[in-house]
């Protein structure tokens, strides 16, 4: 088990670094330029912003810039953002837990509601629950997030008046009614992203139970006298996981950029709103840093599944 | 079948020349089957109206679409304005009409790119027997697990300007939203077409055409692409629809066309601040952007189910 994380821990290095280098040329290529407001500035004499250009080393040849930009970073040195005044790992750190939290929850829901889904019509293909869920699921996931957000809002909020529609990381409560009033501000952007992707996700898993369902080995679980309960869950759905797991983790790039659309609709403070803040304020090294992040968590959450798929499929060997 | 030696003397020519007579050629044969495809069906209606209405509409509707007018502010749907108003009092049917043109060209012509490259990289690495494949797969392996939508925003903010003094400011923003969402959205198409390709080389057809000295560029090009065209149709027709979304995402988000040109999510964008008091304002052009998706989500369910040669229908 030990040597297998080790492989997938080294695998999942040079895919880091090809990352890096994408995004350090897109920014190396780029005309912007962080000091360009000093340029403009007469009380900023041109000699001293050569002197600061040359103290941030935006000078130096590119390679050179994109190595100790490296070794920085590896350090946990992510820089200073320009526009907030702090340091950008703690700006990150402040914003990450609500962007994972927000993520994870509406993961746990789009599977919730995919997995039993999509195993009741796998199970009965053709039938008019498989078809009506077939139909749902087309119209899920052709609703972009940001249309969904929107009606949402309107529906929840506006006449109805159940749920309030801007995050507030401040809640002025104490105690249960804290948590109280944090679920019910959470409960319109983890709905929103997670129906998105449990309509995708329902799709995944009733093809793959429908692969499974036809082999000889369920003949066999039901010829033995097993009940059609414990034949679907334990015998047929542990294997139809397997595909589905490497198509989750396929998709969590679009998750993160689904989650993007969401923070900024609901005013999450999250990652992403930090990401269109940065940009909207030319904040070179936040951007940077954020699209990092990015990266690092698609790439954890592949190797997740890489793990998981050694746990559901006893024929990967961790050896 | 004319004019090719008979297989024995034996079989009668008139048989042959009836056996021509009722096969059906490939683009009816999917015809027929796509048909069967109700909501595929209905689907190709909807989007052949959307797309009339988007073409021949502005004739119709000849309102300009920054006619601003105060006196006619976030007015609801009426006979004056079909699709109601917005805070300048501009019609925003007409300004769905010109977004709508826009959003369409851009699903189409980012899907031209990504489908381009797609097809060109998974052909090469389909074809390769050394250390191409491996490369070309890990680049993909790579975009794969890059997270488009930051990049999108990241690229598509600090190019904005060089492109916008080279193409001017609409078609500069065009052709780079076109090219930056085409060039992270090939790699499931490279993937499909690799795989055709490395099952489709070691058939009997290509050997033939190998024997008979065909370089591999016309292996590639006249014998296996032709035969991986299928999956391949279905993916572009995906791909459209997705790349719609991620303009209308960007156009959303206030980074996409500049604010004069009203996309379908530029409109959207607008109009979230103004949800109490106008909500027509959000709803008809969310729901063209949906039914759009929609529909060509269910034309491509429909061409796959259409060019799958194993399934019967």
């Amino acid at each position: 088990m030990a040597t297998y994380l080790i492989r997938r821990l080294l695998i999942a290095i040079p895919s880091l670094l090809g990352i890096s280098v994408i995004l350090f040329t897109i920014l190396a290529l780029a005309p912007g330029d962080p000091f360009s407001e000093m340029a403009t500035n007469p009380n900023v004499p041109p000699e001293v912003r050569e002197a600061i250009r040359a103290s941030f080393g935006l000078n130096d040849p590119i390679m050179v810039r994109y190595l100790r930009w490296l070794g920085a970073m590896a350090h946990g040195d992510w820089g200073f953002s320009f526009a907030s005044r702090i340091n950008v790992d703690q700006l990150i750190l402040q914003r990450l837990p609500t962007t994972l939290f927000v993520v994870g929850s509406s993961q746990i829901l789009a599977l919730c509601v995919a997995l039993p889904v999509g195993i009741y019509a796998a199970t009965r293909p053709y039938s008019v629950f498989d078809q009506i869920a077939n139909t749902l699921a087309f119209v899920g996931f052709s609703l972009p997030t940001f249309f969904t957000g929107l009606l949402f809002i309107l529906l929840f909020s506006v006449t109805l008046d159940w749920f309030p529609f801007v995050y507030r990381s401040d809640i002025a409560a104490e105690g249960w009614r804290w948590y109280w009033e944090m679920f019910r501000q959470a409960i319109m952007p983890i709905t929103v992203l997670g129906l998105f992707q449990a309509a995708s996700y329902t799709r995944y898993v009733r093809s793959s139970v429908l692969d499974v369902i036809r082999l000889d080995y369920v003949t066999t679980a039901r010829a033995k006298g097993l009940s059609e309960r414990k034949v679907t869950l334990r015998h047929i759905t542990r294997n139809a996981l397997i595909p589905v797991v490497t198509l989750v983790a396929l998709q969590m790039p679009a998750v993160f950029g689904g989650a993007l659309v969401t923070e900024q609709i609901f005013r999450v403070p999250g990652i992403g709103s930090l990401l269109i803040d940065a940009i909207l304020a030319n904040d070179t090294p936040v951007i940077m840093a954020v699209t990092f992040v990015f990266a690092c968590l698609v790439v954890l959450f592949n190797l997740i599944a890489d793990i998981l798929y050694g746990w559901l499929d006893p024929r990967i060997s961790f050896s | 079948m004319a004019g090719s030696t008979l297989a024995s003397p034996s079989a009668e020519p008139a048989v042959a020349a009836s056996a021509s007579a009722t096969a059906v050629s490939p683009g009816r044969e999917t015809w027929r089957r796509f048909r069967r495809h109700k909501l595929a069906m209905a689907s190709t209606v909807v989007l052949a109206l959307l797309v009339l209405g988007v073409v021949i509409g502005p004739w119709l509707w000849p309102v300009a679409i920054n006619d601003i007018d105060f006196s006619a502010q976030l007015q609801g749907p009426s006979w004056a304005h079909p699709f109601g108003t917005d805070d300048l009092g501009q019609d925003i049917l007409a300004r769905m009409m010109y977004g709508g043109r826009i959003s369409l060209s851009v699903g189409l012509a980012a899907m031209v790119v990504a489908t381009t490259v797609g097809v060109i990289i998974g052909a090469l690495a389909g074809m390769s027997r050394k250390i191409v494949d491996p490369f070309l797969m890990w680049v993909t392996d790579l975009f794969l697990s890059l997270p488009q939508l930051p990049l999108l925003l990241l690229v598509i903010y600090l190019f904005r300007e060089q492109l916008k003094a080279v193409f001017g400011v609409e078609g500069g923003v065009f052709v780079l939203i076109v090219i930056v969402i085409g060039g992270l959205r090939w790699m499931p198409v490279a993937r499909l077409v690799r795989a055709q390709f490395l099952s489709l080389r070691e058939k009997e057809f290509v050997e033939a055409a190998r024997a008979q000295g065909a370089t591999t560029v016309r292996q590639m090009v006249n014998h296996i692409l032709p035969n991986a065209l299928g999956p391949v149709i279905v993916a572009a027709t995906i791909e459209v629809s997705s790349a719609i979304i991620a303009e209308s995402t960007l156009s959303f988000l206030g980074l996409g066309f500049p604010p004069d040109i009203p996309t379908w999510g530029r409109l959207l964008f607008d109009a979230k601040d103004q949800l109490d008091t106008a909500p027509h304002w959000a709803l008809f052009p969310g729901a063209a952007i949906f039914l759009t998706v929609l529909s060509i989500n269910f034309i491509g369910d429909g061409l796959r189910d259409a060019l799958d040669p194993r399934r019967v229908i």
